[in-house]
């Protein structure tokens, strides 16, 4: 248990939780656009701060909270996606207010809402009990409900109901695989608290029930599953990315997405831990390709831009279950590598989707063109960002794909057709649209923006160096993790 | 266990899926929502009776929930945001009534035998059912929100089939209280949410029927 409360608000691990839920709280009711902004940055970089300070000294596990290999990463990465996001956001929502499309009355609720999102992302990500993990991943499906229909659009309400009905029936049948999995770890661990707990359910999953642990993943997979974005339940997906502020598509597709994976993966590896039970990866595999395949395809009629770069998620989360599914060191390394540059990347495209939108006054593809030689630094930035999502050496997306085609071509060629033909399919489709919404004479209104290109140049160095070069310590770090996933 | 606390169990938690049937075939509104509220009084039950025979003195919350908020405030409220949107008209359904209850039924047969092989008998027999039960109502509750296009149905469909995880919950011995208060808030705060939705889509739609709202997908050209 924890000792006394003010050495529990000195952990850095209390407070990438409890910063978000402070600054949550103090900007409901902070009004004024211009503080408001600089206390959600300001907010972010002491979350981001604070997750990196995990990194070389971990506390202890409780049993409501734990930190290990794997979910350091995905803090770590939320919570930079997460400051990044909100120092975009500054500049975008300036814009929203100056064109009347934002109220500062719905101004002070997107704040408190975007830091609530950052609050339950991160609890769902350090819960160490399976019930607090899955209440954290609600409370994250309704902060973004809320924060997709609010422009009050016909549109955008449509984007949220849909969003909050299919999240709901998926939030629904995880909750009914939690408490499968209670079921299952009750007689070995007994009743109570403990049968709930991460730490303990791992370390004694070997004597559970393989039938009622078999049904339960079924449940879990299809509800988490839901919220990743895999293809048969993908439906909400390209409405919500498309009809919420860009911030918040950013954060859909770079951080809410890889926090239902994670869950995903935490269950598969209770399932690993028991030796009785079915192999979770070729349900994975088949979901994952499905979507890759899908997705690509879907590519082609796009006609919105968000709705288009929603679909590569839906593509690229594809691709990633589909690593995990494999499994294995190389293919886990790979999968990981590739969710994190899939963050970086996307959210990168989504900040530059943001300005474009806003310039253009528009966010259809065909009415945005030439936008190398209207916007350079934007144009550019979009350029680099879709060569570098589209998988093309040498950006760090290149490498992980190569590293996931290569390891399934050795163990299952034919998996690996499927999956190198998603990849091309979709390749053309991304260059077909880039070269037609970023070269050629340009069409349309040019308003002019203040865009903030730190974001967007940061995640893109990063996602170069991470393909010219891997520090050996992330390396051996990842390589870690992915031992651990089995 | 006493024969008698498990076939009150047996009865009560069978009794919520029979209601889930009765919900699938309502077509007026008005009776609709009494039937949910029945729904919610049978769970509220159920509930009750589980922390009587586990001793559980917690589950007790849980069932005081149930039955006010969702037996009595969330009907009640409903009805305000029906007659309010002058739809107390009849509802339309995808399909017709019969096959409609086939497929009920063909559900409730899957959680049987999926939930039945799933358990040992030899664990807990009440726990067992319990989870059979809870199972047919989720699935009912699913099968009712794909079949019905108005979003209040919708949301009595959605409402009916946390119902059925309240009862999975409860029927999970000894399962922590955070889980279960959760439950019930988390209810709480999707009915003010969709509650809401519901008032702004009033206000731009003129409508409810979720179909309308496709008319305005995004991507038309």
């Amino acid at each position: 248990m924890s000792p006394l409360p003010f050495a529990v608000a000195l952990e850095p691990v209390t407070a990438i939780v409890a910063i978000p839920l402070a600054s949550a709280a103090l900007l409901a009711l902070l009004p004024g656009y211009w503080l408001a902004s600089r206390l959600n940055v300001l907010a972010g970089l002491a979350t981001f701060l604070c997750a990196l300070s995990l990194l070389a000294q971990r506390p202890r596990p409780t049993d409501l909270i734990f930190i290990d290999d794997l979910n350091v990463v995905f803090v770590v990465l939320g919570t930079f996606v997460g400051f990044t996001t909100s120092a975009f956001s500054a500049s975008y929502i300036a814009h929203e207010l100056k064109i009347g499309r934002l109220t500062p009355r719905y101004l002070r609720f997107y704040h408190a809402m975007y830091q609530t999102l950052m609050f339950a992302m991160n609890l769902a990500l350090v819960a160490n009990n399976i019930g607090l993990m899955w209440v954290a991943v609600e409370l994250a499906t309704l902060t973004t409900v809320a924060m997709v229909g609010i422009y009050r659009t016909h549109e955008a309400l449509e984007a949220a109901w849909k969003y909050f009905i299919l999240g709901s029936v998926g939030i629904a049948l995880a909750l009914f695989g939690t408490i499968l999995v209670y079921m299952a770890s009750r007689p070995v661990v007994g009743e109570g608290h403990d049968a709930m707990v991460w730490t303990t359910l791992i370390a004694k999953a070997a004597g559970f029930s393989p039938e009622l642990l078999n049904v339960a993943f079924i449940f879990l997979m299809l509800g988490y599953g839901t919220k990743v974005g895999l293809a048969p339940l993908h439906a909400w997906l390209p409405d919500a990315h498309a009809e919420g502020p860009t911030p918040i598509s950013a954060v859909l597709s770079g951080l809410l997405l890889n926090v239902a994976l994670y869950a995903v993966l935490r269950f598969k590896m209770l399932l690993a831990a028991n030796h009785t039970a079915i192999a979770p990866g070729p349900l994975m595999v088949t979901m994952g390709l499905v979507s890759v395949v899908f997705a690509a395809f879907m590519l082609y009629r796009r006609r919105d831009i968000k709705r288009f770069f929603a679909y590569s998620s839906v593509e690229h989360m594809g691709i990633i279950t589909f690593a995990f599914g494999m499994g294995g060191g190389l293919a886990n390394f790979a999968g990981l590598l590739h969710m994190t540059m899939h963050s970086l990347t996307k959210s990168a495209i989504f900040f530059a989707v943001g300005h474009i939108a806003q310039t253009k006054g528009t966010q259809r593809l065909a009415e945005i063109r030439g936008l190398t030689e209207s916007r350079p630094a934007l144009g550019w930035g979009l350029v680099l960002g879709v060569v570098a999502i589209a998988g093309l050496p040498p950006l760090g997306i290149f490498m992980s794909e190569f590293l996931i085609v290569s390891s399934t071509f050795a163990r299952a060629p034919l998996l690996a057709i499927v999956l190198v033909l998603g990849l091309l399919v979709a390749l053309g489709a991304l260059m077909l649209r880039l070269s037609e919404v970023a070269f050629g004479p340009p069409t349309g209104a040019t308003e002019p923006i203040t865009a903030s290109f730190v974001p967007l140049y940061t995640h893109l160095a990063l996602v170069l160096a991470a393909g010219i070069y891997l520090p050996g310590s992330l390396v051996a770090w990842f390589r870690a993790v992915a031992q651990l996933l089995g | 266990m006493r024969g008698q606390d498990f076939d009150v169990a047996h009865m009560l938690a069978g009794g919520l899926v029979l209601v889930s049937f009765l919900l699938l075939y309502q077509d007026r509104m008005f009776a609709l929502l009494n039937v949910f509220a029945l729904h919610a009084v049978v769970l509220s039950a159920s509930v009750a009776w589980q922390a009587y025979i586990q001793e559980a003195e917690h589950l007790y919350v849980p069932a005081a929930i149930a039955l006010l908020l969702k037996a009595v405030i969330i009907p009640v409220a409903l009805r305000r945001i029906v007659i309010k949107l002058g739809i107390h008209r009849t509802i339309e359904q995808v399909a017709g009534v019969g096959p409609t209850m086939l497929a009920g039924m063909g559900l409730v047969g899957l959680s049987m035998v999926v939930m039945l092989k799933a358990t040992s008998p030899s664990v807990d027999a009440l726990a067992r059912e319990d989870l059979a039960f809870a199972l047919s109502v989720v699935l009912l509750g699913l099968l009712m929100m794909v079949m019905r296009r108005n979003a209040v149905s919708q949301i009595v469909g959605f409402m009916s089939l946390e119902n059925g995880l309240i009862l999975a919950a409860t029927g999970a011995k000894g399962m922590p209280l955070v889980v279960e208060i959760s439950i019930a808030f988390s209810i709480l705060v999707a009915f003010i949410v969709i509650g809401v939705f519901l008032f702004r889509i009033r206000e731009r739609f003129d409508s409810v029927d979720v179909q309308a709202l496709d008319a305005f997908r995004g991507e038309r050209r």
